[in-house]
């Protein structure tokens, strides 16, 4: 489902199999411990850079195991679990005291693409794989803390728009010019992750101290972070 | 003064007279009322597209009769009274349950310019007209939702001090290069309001449920959403 590496000072955490890596209670609950576990281990040049296998990144809830539950208030509570659920999971990655790289391999949907947002910096491949807020075509409204994370993360008006109220799958070269990833110059997996690796190699070489770099995140983004219940508590010798 | 039609989909909202188009209490309770109307009769793949008639989309507030009061504190009153009872039309735009765009067949000034950012898409001319916020020449500052309109849709502080602190007319190119309006690439009125139905037709084959799509629209403006008193809170059966 997904596993954690260390490479020299990268975390590597992948979402494993050739499927949708679609975010259900238990991959939740993985996630959020291997990031748990990266945080425990991190020193000062530690970088985070998360990937995964196969033609998605993540294509969002799992919404099958929602309609599994047998009825539509089933289904709905179901829904609810899972949005309130992932919450800490983005609130780990706001927290998390190192640099954290989003590789994606393939598209990210919904809660995939908050997923890749949470990260400070999002690669993905230029030939490959599309960004898609499916909300609007499933009939739902956002959960606030996506709303809250489009507001912090994405700058225009237009480019939020584009996201969130036409339905687009937006290609890499789009998601550029829109100021939502940072780059889209690879026309495969192994170059996406080759880029990130280099980024993150030349992150690492700061030495950076974590809690700062993380508080330093937290106080860009206030508004979100309240939401999330991450406190911005320290105050390092400098 | 200004007409409502159904074309398929779409609901036109016209403002007539080749006139500056201002907004005085009665154009504004008028504008508000045909809005009432598109909402009520608003179903899944509803778009609005808003324009105007002549050389103006829209000047602004009605400053001559405010003017007409005779005083200087009838004016005050009569600007006030304009700029509160035009805050509902805004706010009835961001609540609408439907993609709304404003296809500009002219100049948009102070007023005229909030009601083209309070839609989710912007078209003007290439060619004429231009984007206007003239408080900063008249020595008048900004209601409180005028400035949570451009804080929220327009994106960077270069943008924004452009349009609020420079007195500039700013021209169609520059207005898309700024980010303010989606597209100045058509060079006449009638080929800004075709592009805007080509849009149009486009979103409504998405049959979208309208009240989820208000409800993300607004869940983008949460300052300005307060500001006007909307709330953002809906529980929709999603298409599971």
């Amino acid at each position: 489902m997904c596993t954690l590496e260390k490479r020299g000072d990268l975390f590597l955490l992948t979402l494993t199999g050739d499927d949708e890596h679609r975010f259900h209670p238990d991959t939740i609950s993985s996630v959020l411990s291997l990031l748990e576990q990266a945080k425990s281990q991190s020193t000062r040049g530690s970088v985070l850079i998360t990937t995964a296998h196969g033609k998605f990144f993540s294509n969002g809830f799992d919404l099958a195991w929602a309609q599994a539950a047998g009825s539509q208030t089933g289904a709905v509570n179901r829904m609810h679990q899972m949005v309130e659920s992932f919450k800490p999971v983005i609130a780990a990655l706001f927290d998390l005291p190192m640099p954290t790289i989003a590789a994606l391999n393939g598209h990210a949907a919904a809660s995939g693409l908050m997923f890749a947002l949470s990260h400070d910096y999002v690669f993905m491949r230029n030939d490959r794989g599309v960004l898609y807020m499916s909300e609007v075509d499933l009939g739902l409204p956002l959960p606030d803390y996506f709303a809250a994370m489009f507001a912090a993360k994405i700058g225009t008006s237009i480019a939020k728009r584009e996201l969130l109220l036409s339905g687009k799958k937006i290609k890499g070269e789009e998601a550029v010019a829109l100021g939502i990833v940072d780059s889209a110059a690879h026309d495969s997996v192994e170059g996406v992750v080759e880029a990130t690796v280099s980024l993150g190699e030349s992150l690492a070489a700061k030495k950076w101290n974590g809690e700062v770099y993380a508080s330093i995140r937290k106080s860009l983004y206030p508004g979100l972070c309240a939401m999330l219940s991450v406190t911005d508590k320290i105050a390092a010798s400098p | 003064m200004c007409t409502l039609e159904k074309r398929g989909n779409l609901f036109l909202l016209t403002l007539t007279g080749d006139n500056e188009h201002r907004f005085n209490p009665d154009a504004i309770a008028t504008i508000l009322s045909l809005l009432g109307q598109a909402k009520s009769q608003a179903k899944r793949g509803s778009v609005l597209i808003t324009t105007g008639q002549g050389k103006f989309f829209s000047n602004g507030f009605d400053l001559a009769w405010a003017q007409a009061s005779g005083s200087l504190t009838g004016a005050a009153e009569r600007l006030h009274q304009m700029v509160e009872s035009f805050k509902p039309v805004v706010a009835a735009l961001l609540d609408l349950p439907m993609p709304t765009i404003a296809a500009l067949n002219g100049h948009a000034a102070a007023a005229g310019l909030m009601l083209a950012l309070s839609h989710d898409y912007v078209f003007m001319r290439k060619d004429r007209g231009v984007l206007y916020m003239s408080e900063v020449d008249i020595g008048l500052s900004m209601p409180d939702y005028f400035a949570a309109m451009v804080r929220s849709k327009i994106g960077t502080s270069a943008a924004r001090r452009e349009v609020l602190l420079s007195g500039k007319k700013i021209r169609g190119e520059e207005a898309v290069a700024l980010g303010i309006v989606d597209s100045a690439a058509h060079d006449s009125a009638e080929g800004v309001v075709e592009a805007t139905v080509g849009l149009a037709e486009k979103l409504a084959a998405k049959k979208w449920n309208g009240d989820v799509y208000a409800s993300i629209r607004k869940s983008l403006y949460p300052e300005l959403c307060e500001i006007l008193g909307l709330k953002a809170t809906i529980f929709a059966t999603p298409k599971l």
